[in-house]
């Protein structure tokens, strides 16, 4: 693995990822109305994680994301599958997308959807798969 | 009915749990069951007699023309009582025979959602639902043939009963099709509404039939797919018992005589089946004969039956259609009471070879009591209900319209081998001098008892009581099968005529041929080089010399790991199909008038510069920046086309492969080994095809409409409206085409384990 010994690119790393991740985010939930989506926030999800890979280890990297990315992506997946089934319920074909418009004090009127809930799903499955190449990659160096 | 299906598939799932709490009776309290199913079956008898058709809607793919709608006529019924009745004493007697067997639990599960199964099979009014049902019983068989799972060789006999089966399965699956094709409808009923001179006139009839037979003649063991049925016997007994008696192999026979009023009638028909049943019948026998298990000369006794009711169903007269349901009940009845009896044999004397048993009379009476009745309604003696069945089949191969006198003479032969074959199983062991023994016989418990007892008693009742009989069971059957315009009564005697002869002669002969048993056998055997080159042992030859050695060989071709040749093969395949069909439909003229800007030039030039590099250079960090190069020239080409979107994505994806390419590149040594100059000049004429197809491509589908509307007109129009989201890209992402998007993360979760695997799990490198 490059050990980067760049102790700007670490510190300066430490403040992107936040940025990043919250970019990410950001990028996720207005998918729906301008360029992003679940497909496109979590590239640029797994790109900041593996950006901290570069910049510090294998090991550390993992201890940030807690979770195995195998995990990410199976949730995902799950995520996926199940934001069809709300519709099924209700007599409707499977991923008939349905909407909930509930008002929260602050926020005001909050948009939530079944494909909401699937765009979270690609979201994960993009992150834990990538993350799964690139650490399992990562991880051959030695 | 459909929840009568169903519910053998819901008690199998929670049979272990009873399994837990009950433990030895656990086979009583499920066979409560089969039992209930088997009185709700018989209440439909009133209107099915009265002649009528019980149907059941229930809509399961509606879009796909999938339904499971179930009917009742006297067929299915016939079969439904078969099935659930000597279901009932099969989990009884399982609970008996498998007594202490700590896989026990998992016998219950599948028979019960195999006796399911084949209930739905024999309801179910449309082709798919009846082929899933279908392809269910194959499953299901698989396991329990394969319950004693440790063993390398009762593995492999049921491996080859499901790749037999399902293999014909497969075929018949096809022809379901074209027949479907051939009525437009997958409803059975349509289907057999139609003229059979419609069906028999269609282009497709005979592709269609033979696909169907395959089914059927797979399923049902005819010669020469005949040899997985002995080898099936790999499974408990109570298995085979139910396997041969009153599913499975009958499943086959079913198909064949429901379809028979639609599809019959016709000289292939009329000749191909009674020609199959009858070789089918004659060789079963003459196995038979030939074999000294106790469970062997019962598989091959099957073999016999089925070929019986394969004949009777290709002849297809009035006469043969009553013959057919009468064989069919009595050979249930003494089928699964012989292989019980075999299994108590075993069970309790620990062999079941006829050339040693004998003299168990004394020691096993009500044993006895059942094997010489059930024989001899096997042989075909009065007054048992085989004889009707033995008279009757004489009767409709005497009147048969095409080749007659082949299928008498094979039926005659059949008939005289039968008689000997009945004493051997019926008389043999149970007469005499006892002999020695490896376990010291008693009598079976009462579970394993319960089943032979009250079958063959009913080949015996079912004589006795005949009026009943064809007024209960026949007379609702047979129009089933034949049609509406039937009149005919069973009477236990005809008068002295030629059937009546004909039996008479094979009894007496029989008798002979049961007299000097031994020497027949050996005479027999002189031709075991023949046994030796069947078909079994061609389907041996093919599935463990040919399947390897021609997976092995086309696994060297076509998979050679090489990452080049699987990308001009791929690439070349698809030259040349999508070639071919462009050039062969499309004759516009291509225009070349593009709206062109001097920056798209520009970016066109960067582009190509870039591509050309990477494929030059001598470097691999040059290969992969050029490449990259190319890459963000393209997202640079989706702005300014105004596809945020996708240039987002293209710029991530491309960031992210570099990552990926930096990780791997670390790994290789530099370039040592060029290509060779003759796949250099490949590699460019390949490049150059593919670039060359898809540029014409685009300039056909730039200057083509192909719809009155765009579809993305729609797209758009329908995002806001429908979608509720202005990014149209999204929405069809995560609305519009769900599924795909779904199929597509799944297939990104694929790659990463596969990458994972092949990172993780590669040969350690002293194993290469």
């Amino acid at each position: 693995m490059i050990k980067s010994k760049s102790l700007i690119l670490r510190t300066a790393t430490r403040f992107l990822l936040p940025l990043q991740l919250l970019f990410s985010l950001f990028l996720l939930l207005r998918g729906h109305n301008e360029p992003g989506g679940g497909f496109i926030a979590g590239l640029v999800a797994a790109g900041a994680i593996a950006l901290y890979l570069i910049a510090f280890n294998v090991d550390e990297t993992r201890e940030l994301i807690r979770f195995s990315p195998h995990d990410l992506f199976g949730v995902g997946l799950f995520l996926a599958c199940i934001a069809g089934i709300p519709p099924l319920l209700m007599g409707h074909p499977y991923f008939t997308a349905l909407w909930w418009r509930p008002e929260f004090p602050f926020f005001g009127e909050v948009s939530l959807s079944t494909p909401l809930l699937f765009d979270v799903g690609v979201y994960l499955t993009v992150i834990g798969a990538v993350l799964a190449i690139v650490l399992a990659l990562a991880e051959a160096e030695d | 009915m459909l929840l009568a299906v169903l519910s053998g598939f819901l008690l199998a799932l929670i049979a272990p749990w009873i399994y837990q709490q009950a433990g030895d009776k656990a086979g009583w309290i499920l066979a409560v069951l089969p039992a209930c199913l088997a009185v709700y079956f018989a209440t439909f008898l009133p209107d099915v007699i009265a002649g009528e058709l019980i149907v059941e809607h229930y809509a399961w793919v509606p879009s796909l023309d999938v339904d499971l709608t179930m009917t009742l006529d006297g067929l299915s019924l016939l079969f439904a009582l078969l099935i659930s009745v000597i279901g009932t004493f099969i989990v009884i007697y399982g609970s008996g025979y498998l007594h202490g067997d700590r896989n026990i639990a998992r016998f219950y599960v599948f028979l019960l959602a195999f006796m399911a199964s084949m209930l739905g099979l024999v309801l179910s009014d449309n082709l798919i639902s009846l082929f899933v049902f279908w392809e269910l019983t194959s499953i299901t068989s698989f396991m329990l043939i394969g319950y004693y799972h440790e063993n390398d060789k009762y593995r492999k006999c049921a491996h080859q009963s499901m790749m037999v089966t399902v293999g014909g399965g497969l075929a018949m699956f096809a022809g379901l099709i074209l027949l479907a094709m051939i009525a437009d409808s997958y409803s059975l009923m349509a289907i057999l509404e139609m003229s059979p001179s419609e069906i028999a006139g269609h282009d497709l009839y005979v592709p269609m039939l033979v696909l169907i037979l395959a089914g059927c003649f797979t399923k049902s063991a005819q010669v020469p797919f005949h040899f997985w049925l002995p080898n099936a016997m790999a499974g408990p007994t109570p298995v085979s018992a139910f396997l041969h008696s009153a599913t499975m192999v009958k499943a086959g026979i079913y198909l064949l005589a429901r379809l028979q009023p639609g599809l019959g009638g016709t000289e292939i028909w009329m000749t191909v089946l009674p020609v199959v049943g009858a070789v089918t019948m004659f060789t079963g026998m003459y196995l038979a004969l030939r074999s000294k298990g106790y469970k062997q000369v019962l598989a091959y006794s099957t073999i016999m039956a089925l070929g019986v009711l394969t004949m009777l169903v290709g002849i297809g007269t009035e006469a043969a259609m009553i013959a057919f349901v009468v064989f069919l009940l009595a050979h249930a009845m003494y089928k699964a009471t012989l292989f019980m009896v075999a299994g108590i044999v075993d069970h309790e004397t620990g062999t079941k070879d006829l050339t040693v048993l004998r003299g168990l009379k004394s020691k096993m009476p009500v044993t006895f009591f059942c094997a010489i009745l059930a024989a001899l309604s096997l042989g075909g003696f009065a007054p048992l209900f085989g004889f009707l069945g033995k008279e009757l089949m004489f009767e409709a191969v005497l009147d048969a319209q095409y080749l007659s006198a082949l299928l008498v003479a094979l039926a005659m032969g059949t008939a005289m081998m039968g008689v000997a074959v009945a004493l051997i199983l019926g008389l043999r062991p149970f007469w005499g001098e006892l002999s020695d023994t490896p376990k010291d016989p008693h009598e079976a418990p009462l579970s394993m008892l319960l089943g032979p007892v009250v079958l063959a008693s009913l080949s015996l009742l079912t004589f006795l009581a005949l009026e009943w009989v064809d007024a209960g069971l026949i007379q609702a059957a047979v129009p089933a099968v034949w049609g509406p315009e039937f009149d005919f009564y069973l009477a236990r005697w005809h008068g002295i005529n030629m059937p009546l002869i004909m039996s008479a002669i094979s009894i007496a002969i029989g008798i002979g041929i049961y007299w000097k048993w031994d020497a027949v056998r050996g005479l027999m055997n002189r031709l075991e080089w023949l046994y030796e080159r069947g078909p079994e042992w061609v389907y041996n030859k093919s599935m463990y010399g040919g399947l390897p050695w021609v997976a092995n060989r086309q696994t060297r071709i076509i998979q050679n790991g090489y990452l080049r040749n699987y990308l001009v093969t791929i690439l070349m395949t698809m030259v040349i199909l999508v070639g071919y069909t462009f050039f062969s439909r499309y004759d516009e003229p291509l225009s070349l008038a593009l709206d062109v800007e001097f920056y798209h030039v520009l970016l066109a030039l960067v582009l190509l510069g870039a591509a050309v590099f990477a494929s030059v250079t001598q470097s691999r960090l040059g290969a992969v920046a050029s490449a990259g190069v190319v890459g963000f020239s393209v997202a640079l080409v989706y702005i300014l086309f105004s596809a945020p979107d996708l240039a987002i994505t293209q710029v991530l994806v491309e960031t992210l492969t570099v990552i990926l390419l930096v990780l791997v590149l670390f790994r290789l040594p530099e370039f040592v080994s060029f290509s060779s100059r003759g796949a250099r000049i490949r590699d460019i004429i390949v490049a150059l095809l593919v670039g060359g197809l898809v540029t014409v491509l685009l300039l056909a589908t730039g200057q083509e409409q192909f719809y009155d509307e765009a579809i993305s007109a729609a797209h758009i129009e329908g995002s806001v409206a429908l979608a509720h989201g202005r990014n149209v890209v999204n929405v069809i992402l995560v609305d519009y085409r769900t599924l795909d998007t779904l199929g597509e993360i799944f297939v990104l979760a694929l790659a990463a384990m596969g990458v994972y695997a092949m990172v993780k799990f590669r040969a350690k490198d002293d194993e290469l």
